[in-house]
């Protein structure tokens, strides 16, 4: 079939997609949450925890992982509802190094040195069938009053309250659900790779999250997918820059800022309208 | 004991203090954060440890030109990170600048290695006892240019025309415009100013702890992002305050708590205050 | 019977500023209730009150009987009232269909895992909100755009959206914030049909203007308000002809 090394790849962007869009979901009800690898580190050593220390199955110290992400999102999610933008970022932010800290002196987890011998679990079917279950959720929440709740906090927050909607109740909600699913791709992460540590998890690790839904957009749902799937191969095809990886890395971001700040994917990329409007418009100049 | 960890977080939190007035300088001017200021901080002391070790130049040069370049920089970083970008959103100037920070750090390990490297400067060893409290001839040195600094700083913003033409221009862009300031030179200027604070709080903090290396500048940034809260982002008097606050406690802590929860115990303040009090502890400049 | 919309001594201070001073007004069921006043004198702020966007100061507001002084917006609009904006707060890119359903948000429930599973019950009650929404779509003359992004809409079609979008929350009560400004002569009179309309079925409506005419046109009753105080309640012919009226608008004689 396909070799270890291609398995390997389709692993960290199945992982890595679920995470772009465990970030993508807060984001859609306006939030900015630059510690999301707290939460995704938070299911890692729950589920490995579970597992090493316990000795509970695989479906049970994923749902836990995720359960514990989703418990630390709520809170966090909830005192930080009044801030805004850059104040929320930079509290989420806050919270990621505390975390990270807070972990590496708790010598029952592991302290600095993290867990070893993960069992491991997680292959493509779990990653890419829970992937799945997710675009389906993201699409379905297209036309749902789910989704036309989130946007319109998003767009105009008093505005959405004075349609009834409750915008603190949406606001905790999309944040608890990102930190869940971060948690979930973080139990699956665990059991793939073995060997977790609290470095695993730092302030870089979510500033890569970031880059994905930057990279990719946060226009429609598939943005945020391309974007890691792009990210995760970026290193592979960078492998030859050897150590100038992360100055073209780091480049790359202030060259697409200045060239397409609101990422690659844009709402009608993939609809079939926008792109014969494009023909429709060359054949009209083709004529004489 | 005490008396002698109060010396020690004058001094140490006398650099954050610098470091903080350049973030509180940019997100006055402009309400955004240049997350690159870290990198500058970094930049200043490598600059700086060129001069001497290559140019053979004395500290006192070595200062200046890390000053100079540290400018610079800020400069280079305005044009090509907030210039184009600053009316586009306030994320997009963020993104540019933390994969700038990305960009500098990789950069600064490529060329000058990942370890940390001595600053080859002996001031003297030399201690003064003043009452209860000793004090190095370093220490001195260091407290005697950052409050300079941040003398001369607050006569500039207060005193001088183009102080107050960036006071104007950090109340209101569009009303400042309209008086005739010109606009883009002020805020290539506050760059130039806040990353020059940066660049000499790089080299002091490295004399201070006898060590620079490409990675200092990542928790630095974060820290002085800290003090900003701490302080109220945008206001002078709390990033200077803020600084001096965060060296004072991260002395104590590293005195009676262990060193490891040094680094967290920034954080934590930065996030009780968001949660209690987030104009912060001067209040915030409001854009 | 008491006033569908109760303001009992309602004051709102916002510093040392008194926005509204001791205003007190009843709006009748059914009734078309205009708020007059030069600007800055508190009209926007009332509304902000009612809606829950604000808290009063002091003072209190009954709606159906029920007092609404202390609750959030988006309670307020679940009991029944709807508002409109001076400056037009439209969820620009979302499309018109999409706005309007956002109205029928209180009227729904279906939540994450009906979404999921698109269980019959989320679908047949997001097919019903979709036909509420094509419905005050249509009333407003929209349903031509009925895809297209809020952002692209003329200006006049924004004004008639927000309307829409409004009424799709199902209120008993609708407030209305200088819904003609910026229009031209046949606009007002078309908006002017429309306000008439929304009433037939069996709208209470709160409206804020400088259109005299418009006011004169629809109103049944009306309220002035001048720096913060009411100084004069009527019905329009009486309240036109009032002297503290045309002294607040004009200016004292010489």
């Amino acid at each position: 079939m396909i070799d270890a090394y291609t398995s390997q790849v389709l692993t960290f962007i199945g992982i890595n997609s679920i995470l772009a869009l465990s970030l993508y979901i807060t984001a859609l009800a306006g939030q900015l949450s630059v510690g999301h690898a707290a939460f995704m580190g938070i299911g890692a050593y729950t589920s490995a925890l579970l597992m090493t220390r316990l000795g509970w199955p695989f479906f049970l110290t994923t749902a836990c992982g995720a359960l514990m992400g989703g418990v630390f999102g709520f809170c966090i999610g909830l005192p930080t509802l009044r801030l805004k933008d850059l104040y929320l970022a930079i509290a989420t932010l806050a919270f990621n190094i505390i975390w990270v800290v807070m972990l590496m002196n708790i010598e029952a987890f592991g302290g600095a040195l993290g867990i070893f011998n993960v069992p491991k679990v997680t292959n493509n079917w779990t990653v890419y069938i829970s992937l799945g279950i997710l675009l389906l959720f993201f699409h379905r929440m297209q036309d749902s009053r789910l989704g036309r709740a989130f946007r319109s906090i998003q767009e105009d927050e008093p505005a959405a309250r004075a349609m009834g909607v409750n915008a603190v109740y949406y606001k905790v909600y999309a944040f608890t659900l990102g930190a869940f699913l971060a948690g979930y791709a973080g139990a699956l992460y665990a059991h793939f790779v073995t060997f977790i540590s609290p470095h695993d998890f730092e302030v870089d690790r979510s500033i890569e999250i970031l880059l994905f839904v930057v990279l990719g957009g946060a226009q429609a749902f598939i943005g945020p997918v391309i974007g890691a799937v792009l990210l995760t191969l970026a290193p592979e095809v960078l492998r030859f820059l050897a150590e100038y990886r992360l100055l073209v890395y780091g480049l790359m971001f202030v060259v697409i800022m200045l060239l397409r700040h609101e990422g690659l994917i844009e709402e009608d990329t993939f609809s079939w309208k926008r792109w014969s409007r494009t023909f429709r418009r060359e054949d009209r100049a083709a004529a004489p | 004991m005490l008396a002698q960890q109060l010396v020690n977080g004058l001094t140490l939190g006398s650099t954050y203090a610098l470091v903080a007035l350049g973030f509180t300088l940019v997100f006055g001017i402009l309400g955004m954060i240049n997350f690159a200021h870290g990198e500058i901080f970094m930049l200043g002391a490598y600059i700086a440890l060129l001069l001497v070790t290559m140019g053979g130049f004395s500290i006192f040069w070595a200062l200046i030109g890390g000053m100079v370049g540290a400018a610079l920089l800020g400069m280079i970083i305005e044009r090509v990170s907030f210039r184009p970008l600053r009316n586009v959103s306030i994320l997009a100037p963020l993104i540019s600048t933390i994969g700038l920070s990305i960009f500098l750090r990789s950069l600064a390990q490529i060329i000058f290695g990942a370890e940390s490297t001595r600053f080859p400067v002996s001031i003297k060893t030399e201690f003064f006892q003043l009452g209860p409290f000793q004090i190095s001839l370093l220490q001195i040195v260091i407290l005697a240019i950052s409050f300079g600094l941040m003398a001369i700083f607050q006569a500039f913003i207060k005193k001088t025309k183009i102080g107050k033409a960036m006071r104007a221009t950090s109340e209101s862009l569009y009303t400042a415009g309209l008086l005739g300031i010109p606009v883009d030179r002020i805020i290539l200027l506050s760059f130039a100013v806040a990353s020059a604070l940066g660049g000499v709080a790089g080299i002091l903090l490295g004399l201070n702890f006898n060590a620079i290396s490409p990675l200092m500048g990542k928790m630095v940034g974060l820290k002085g992002l800290t003090i900003i809260i701490l302080g109220g982002m945008g206001n002078i008097t709390g990033a200077m305050v803020g600084g001096l606050f965060l060296g004072f406690v991260e002395v104590l802590s590293v005195g009676y708590l262990t060193s490891s929860y040094r680094d967290a115990v920034a954080f934590a303040l930065m996030f009780l205050v968001l949660l209690i009090r987030p104009t912060g502890l001067f209040g915030r400049v409001v854009r | 019977m008491p006033p569908l919309l109760e303001i009992l001594q309602v004051t709102k201070v916002f510093g040392g500023l008194k926005a509204l001073d001791q205003v007190s007004l009843g709006v009748d069921e059914g009734k078309i209730f205009g708020l007059i006043g030069p600007n800055g004198a508190g009209k926007t702020t009332l509304f902000n009150l009612i809606s829950g966007a604000l808290p009063v100061s002091s003072g209190r507001m009954f709606f159906k009987k029920e007092e609404i002084s202390r609750l959030p917006d988006y309670r307020i609009c679940r009991m029944g009232i709807a508002r409109t904006y001076q400056n037009i707060r439209l969820f620009g890119k979302m499309t018109v269909l999409e706005n309007v359903m956002v109205g029928q948000h209180s009227r729904t429930q279906a939540g994450l895992c009906s979404t999921l599973l698109r269980l019959p019950a989320e679908r047949a009650e997001n097919a019903r909100a979709r036909q509420t929404a094509a419905e005050w779509i249509e009333f407003f003359h929209l349903t031509a755009k009925k895809g297209d992004k809020a952002s692209s809409l003329a200006y006049g079609e924004e004004r008639r959206l927000e309307m829409a979008r409004a009424l799709s929350t199902e209120p008993s009560l609708l407030l209305l914030d200088e819904p003609s400004a910026g229009m031209n002569l046949q606009e007002v009179r078309d908006l002017n049909e429309l306000i008439l309309k929304v009433r037939s079925r069996g709208k209470t409506i709160l409206i804020i203007e400088h259109n005299m005419r418009l006011i004169m046109d629809i109103c049944d009753h009306i309220a002035v308000l001048d720096f913060g105080q009411k100084i004069a309640e009527g019905p329009p012919a009486e309240v036109r002809a009032d002297s503290r009226v045309i002294e607040a608008y004009l200016g004292k004689e010489a």
